[in-house]
């Protein structure tokens, strides 16, 4: 008997669309759980009713709330929830990685422009704000000198929103004009791309170009210890490489989007993310 | 063949179009959703909220 998947989506981008095509293609029923509706919370609506849901919405709080919604009824989920919440926020997965003893660039943690600017100042500069919580590099800021850091931190303090007063300042790690990301799906780590870019951004959705990069041993045990770190099924890990070669992982992704590290590395992404999926539910027990 | 909403340029539909999917005119990169499969009706896309992406 083909298995009950769920599938929740906000959009359908390409990611969403060769994951349904893969479904299809094997013959696999699937429902669409769209967030463009409602949810009842009754408890006389809570049967559980799939054997395995993938999450593939598109938002950090729709995903959370979502799969609490999902889980609370007793659905099994990928990702779960708490890897959503722990993803989601690069202060909690920053925490989690270094739990896990995972190397990540130096980091300092402040709550108000002045002690964030002693932060910056203990770093050294360049160094790199982030909004703890955000996509696609939005509002990441490099500050090259104490007068950027003044003025950036002032904009966030006045202009910005509460989730931008915790001011996460990491030090610039001067990476050799690429990144890495690792996409691990099921605790192996299968295949990886190199973000190649002249700006000190190297991120796809911001322009940058990709090339296969090799999964040696060293990375495919990253990936592993990261993905374990985040309690995450399928997740993508970005990996920067600092002047002596060292990696330190960035930050780990929970909806990973895809479509551009097919190609270069020749790997069926979505095939292994449905084999996933299929194993997930084969195995009878929510999690 | 359907229109684009914003500049009324040919846009093409996937053979196996999907409720939800998003479609970029090839002339203005105006991005759209298809809401309804019978007939196709498209909408603009929803505009990127803060927390959306990867």
């Amino acid at each position: 008997m083909s298995p009950r998947i769920g599938l929740a989506m906000t959009r359908v981008r390409v990611e969403e669309k060769l994951i349904a095509q893969e479904l299809d293609r094997r013959g696999l029923a699937w429902e669409r759980i769209d967030d463009a509706t409602h949810w009842s919370l009754d408890p006389d609506r809570a049967d559980r009713r799939y054997d395995v849901v993938l999450d593939r919405t598109i938002g950090f709080g729709r995903s959370l709330a979502t799969l609490r919604m999902l889980e609370a009824r007793g659905e099994r989920c990928i990702n779960p929830a708490a890897c959503v919440a722990t993803c989601g926020d690069k202060l909690v997965t920053h925490l989690a990685l270094v739990a896990a003893g995972i190397p990540c660039p130096e980091t300092r943690v402040a709550f108000d422009p002045g002690s964030a600017l002693v932060a910056a100042e203990e770093l050294g500069y360049p160094v790199v704000l982030k909004p703890t919580v955000g996509s696609w590099g939005r509002l990441v800021a490099r500050l090259n000198d104490r007068d950027a850091a003044e003025a950036v931190l002032e904009d966030r303090q006045v202009l910005g929103d509460w989730t931008q007063h915790t001011y996460y300042l990491q030090r610039l790690v001067r990476k050799p004009g690429r990144d890495i990301r690792l996409f691990v799906v099921g605790g192996e780590a299968i295949c990886a791309i190199y973000r190649m870019s002249a700006h000190w951004i190297t991120n796809t959705a911001r322009g940058a170009t990709t090339a296969v990069c090799p999964v040696d041993d060293e990375l495919a045990a990253l990936g592993r210890t990261c993905a374990r770190a985040v309690g995450g099924e399928i997740v993508a890990v970005d990996v920067v490489e600092d002047e002596e070669g060292r990696r330190l992982v960035l930050e780990v992704n929970h909806g990973m989007e895809f479509r551009n590290s097919i190609a270069p590395t020749g790997v069926d992404i979505p095939a292994r993310i449905v084999d996933h999926v299929l194993a997930r539910a084969e195995e009878g027990v929510p999690c | 063949m359907n229109a684009c909403l914003e500049c009324g340029g040919a846009l093409e539909l996937p053979a196996d179009p999907m409720v939800g999917e998003i479609l970029a005119c090839p002339a203005c990169g105006t991005e759209m959703e298809i809401g309804g499969l019978a007939p196709v009706e498209l909408r603009l896309a929803p505009e990127i909220e803060e927390d959306w992406g990867e």
